[in-house]
């Protein structure tokens, strides 16, 4: 086979291309809501909660961060129905991302709430609001806020690895890519054009992240600044 | 057929580990001196190489590493010389951390503040000069917590190259499993040595960066 390249050989596959995407985008988007609300719990747990729950925590996010995220999912695909845990390819995806997105951004959080000063919590007591009334509006809301961006990127982290769902039979967009390289042999074509989707969508989802952040975190800007 | 015990579960994905340190190694030291490359391409006062590499850099950090990984591999092979996996993921992995690490140490350069660019020109120092003396060595002290830090996820990369039959050892995992039927063990393990590779250089990463910030340079 010389070095042509021939795009026109992947039109046959657009409905497989469309399924592929429609999936990852799913998985994106869901797991990036419950992985962001987890890591909130985990974030404030770290630093409220009882000692052997910190303890828990603690190893959860460092188990996490330091292994790959190929063999957490594997581990959840493939180790969990040992223990006689039967879960299918979707859910283990969506487990296997929203716990890794979890413990990054609960560490980012962490880092985003402690440089808050214990002085304005107690100041928002002294001002009548309840415990988790000030906990969110001084603490959790300034926190995010100052690192957002940070959470932007860990989310698009986990968007890019998703590609790896594709090994456990999740019909993401790699598996799309796999399933018609395995057909019409034109590997390189596909792959080519699935990461130029890869990267529209990393490019789309920072966008997206930043309206948002503008919106919600409008009255913050003066503090950021 | 043959019976596998737990040690010899162990004995196999521990052999396995050697090719994940390896790769690890080559990936970090051909990233770094592809890195440093791109750094000072990136400092320099031309536009064009400015822009090139941070397209470099944008183009890496926002496609996946399967995605590098698969278009080296079969790349090679579309365009008539195929190349081996072991080959395949050393490229990927080295241009992969190069982008990352480009990114850190322009970061750590820009952190030196650019009155002291001024202050070393009025003196009569050079851009060498001012390089040597007085940006890198504040540059370097910077950069080595966040590079320790990115080790972990060159590590972490390697597993991926278990996908193109790279045997390391999320690949000797994935065959002990074939071969056993004992996946809960295996994967364990598997994450085991993981964690025994990262957590050790993460913690050394968040000591030297709490150093750095005792020392009132953060």
């Amino acid at each position: 086979m010389g070095p042509t390249l021939d795009f026109l050989t992947l039109l046959p596959y657009v409905s497989e291309l469309l399924k592929g995407f429609t999936t990852t985008v799913i998985l994106t988007v869901v797991t990036t809501l419950t992985g962001l609300s987890l890591a909130v719990a985990v974030a404030y747990l770290r630093v409220n909660a009882q000692p052997w729950v910190r303890w828990g925590l603690g190893g959860y996010v460092e188990v996490t961060r330091n292994t790959p995220f190929i063999v957490q999912l594997f581990f959840i695909f493939f180790g969990l129905p040992g223990l006689g845990i039967k879960i299918d390819a979707i859910t283990a995806a969506f487990i296997a991302m929203t716990l890794n997105l979890a413990a990054y951004s609960a560490e980012i959080l962490r880092a985003g709430i402690s440089a808050t000063a214990k002085g304005q919590l107690e100041a928002g007591r002294a001002l009548g609001m309840t415990t988790l009334q000030s906990y969110r509006h001084v603490v959790l809301v300034p926190a995010f806020a100052r690192v957002y961006p940070a959470l932007i990127s860990q989310s698009i982290i986990v968007m890019l690895g998703s590609a790896v769902v594709s090994q456990i039979s999740v019909f993401d967009l790699t598996y799309a890519a796999n399933f018609i390289q395995s057909r019409n042999f034109r590997s390189f074509e596909v792959y080519l054009l699935i990461t130029l989707v890869y990267l529209l969508l990393a490019f789309g989802m920072r966008r997206s992240f930043m309206l948002v952040g503008k919106r919600v975190f409008a009255y913050q800007q003066g503090e950021q600044r | 057929m043959i019976e596998f015990t737990f040690w010899d579960i162990l004995r196999n994905l521990l052999l396995a580990t050697r090719w994940t340190i390896v790769l690890s190694l080559i990936a970090f030291v051909g990233g770094a001196t592809v890195g440093l490359l791109l750094t000072f391409m990136r400092l320099s006062s031309n536009r064009w190489l400015q822009r090139l590499t941070s397209l470099y850099v944008d183009l890496f950090q926002g496609t996946p590493l399967l995605m590098q990984l698969f278009l080296i591999f079969f790349g090679a092979a579309a365009m008539g010389h195929p190349i081996s996996a072991w080959l395949a993921a050393s490229i990927a992995l080295t241009l992969f951390t190069s982008a990352f690490l480009c990114d850190i140490w322009r970061g750590c350069l820009e952190a030196v503040a650019k009155g002291q660019w001024h202050a070393s020109r009025v003196l009569g120092m050079n851009y060498f000069q001012t390089m040597r003396h007085v940006i890198l060595p504040q540059a370097l002290r910077l950069s080595i917590p966040p590079t320790v830090g990115f080790s972990v996820q060159v590590i972490k990369g390697t597993a991926l190259a278990s996908i193109i039959g790279f045997v390391e050892l999320t690949k000797a995992g994935t065959m002990l499993n074939n071969a056993t039927f004992e996946p809960f063990t295996i994967f364990a393990l598997v994450a085991l040595l993981y964690f025994a590779l990262c957590y050790p250089l993460s913690c050394y990463a968040r000591y030297l960066e709490k150093k750095l910030y005792d020392a009132g340079l953060r």
